[in-house]
């Protein structure tokens, strides 16, 4: 399949005050490749949501973006603690987050679940202690 | 207006503490952030949230709230709805948006 | 509603922004102080109405193309925050009434909440 554009970002862990910046910069780049308001919103949630969780958990991680004739993929890597239980995780409300994520309203147990619900397909896989992997495809065309 | 009237005019279900319906709501408060609900709320308020973390029903209860409302469908863990039986907090939930929940019990206080 | 009649009903200060953002169309909002849920269920064109002043506040709602953030209680942002909100359009409001007063306040007045119940209608889902 033929990449039309593609961009990898880097996430530091921990480094909450540019949490969002590579979602906002990504958001620009959909919206100037034309793609529908849509489109480019679940796919700015989703990369927000896993911004989110690499500063929130992950020592560093990576987002890259690579849009293709018929959908948006974004492909989420991290090193960190991995999670241990996936459907755990994914589950709408179940959070470790900390204080400090809770006082900014965030971890509140809706991430990974956000994430899903903005993709039509999204996969998860991790290993505890080295990190975890997200692939997330939104297609161009609604459905 | 009782907890009674707000209740059942909206259609919100009551899951502890129906004993208790006969309370005075005086206002509302919204809010999910813990500390700003200890600090700013009153006595008399139905308080609004998407927190069922069980220290909820303390504050409830540290506040005088009339009850609490899980806004948007959610559900308290069972430590929590155990310890608001307990404690005599009513806990209610509805599908509603905290927004919406508000205004109408807003539109339904400022009618009074 | 226009977004200057939000701001009259409100008694409120538009802290950032500009006059052209006072005829801005709004008919729907959504109350949180969890970004999570902002994130989960707000939708494009909304109010967002927050007791939280972070610059996350504005990243989400400039993520989500909200219409504005109503910030309640009084509570002044940061100046960098206000900068962040001005470099993204956002306009940011800021009104002395708790999250209840405001939310009845709007609602007193016709706008309606941006998602009215759950059942499966997170963002995203279709």
């Amino acid at each position: 399949m033929n990449r039309s554009y593609e961009k990898t970002f880097s996430v530091e862990g921990g480094n909450f005050d540019n949490a969002g910046m590579a979602s906002i910069e990504i958001k620009k780049i959909l919206k100037d490749l034309q793609i529908s308001d849509d489109v480019v919103r679940k796919a700015a949630i989703a990369v927000y949501e896993s911004e989110l969780n690499i500063i929130s958990y992950a020592r560093n991680g990576h987002i890259t973006l690579y849009v293709t004739d018929d959908a948006v993929n974004v492909d989420v890597r991290d090193e960190g603690p991995g999670i241990e239980d996936i459907e755990l995780a994914m589950k709408p409300g179940y959070s470790t987050a900390t204080e400090q994520i809770r006082q900014m309203g965030f971890g509140a147990g809706m991430g990974l679940y956000n994430i899903k619900t903005c993709s039509d397909r999204f996969e998860i896989s991790s290993t505890v202690g080295e990190g975890t992997h997200l692939s997330i495809k939104i297609n161009r065309n609604g459905q | 207006m009782t907890l009674a009237d707000i209740a059942k005019k909206l259609n919100l279900r009551v899951l502890c503490c129906t004993d208790r319906l006969d309370r005075v709501v005086s206002g509302g408060y919204v809010g999910d952030l813990l500390s700003d609900v200890i600090a700013n709320s009153r006595a008399g308020d139905i308080w609004i949230t998407r927190q069922s973390h069980r220290n909820i029903v303390a504050v409830a209860s540290l506040k005088e709230h009339a009850a609490v409302i899980l806004a948007l469908g959610k559900e308290p863990d069972d430590e929590t709805l155990e310890k608001a039986t307990d404690e005599g907090v009513p806990l209610i939930v509805t599908n509603l948006s905290g927004f919406e929940v508000a205004g109408r019990i807003y539109e339904l206080l400022t009618r009074s | 509603m226009k977004l200057g009649d939000v701001i009259e009903i409100l008694e409120a200060k538009l802290l950032a922004g500009d006059e052209r953002h006072r005829s801005l169309d709004v008919k729907t909002a959504f109350s949180a102080d969890l970004m999570s849920d902002v994130l989960a269920f707000a939708k494009a064109g909304s109010l967002i109405l927050t007791g939280l002043t972070t610059s996350q506040v504005v990243r989400t709602a400039s993520i989500l193309d909200a219409a504005a953030i109503i910030i309640v209680r009084g509570k002044i942002p940061a100046e960098e925050t206000l900068k962040l909100a001005e470099e993204l359009g956002i306009p940011l409001i800021s009104t002395r009434y708790i999250l209840f007063e405001t939310s009845g306040r709007l609602y007193a007045n016709g706008i309606v909440g941006c998602v009215e119940k759950i059942g499966g209608t997170a963002n995203g889902a279709s």
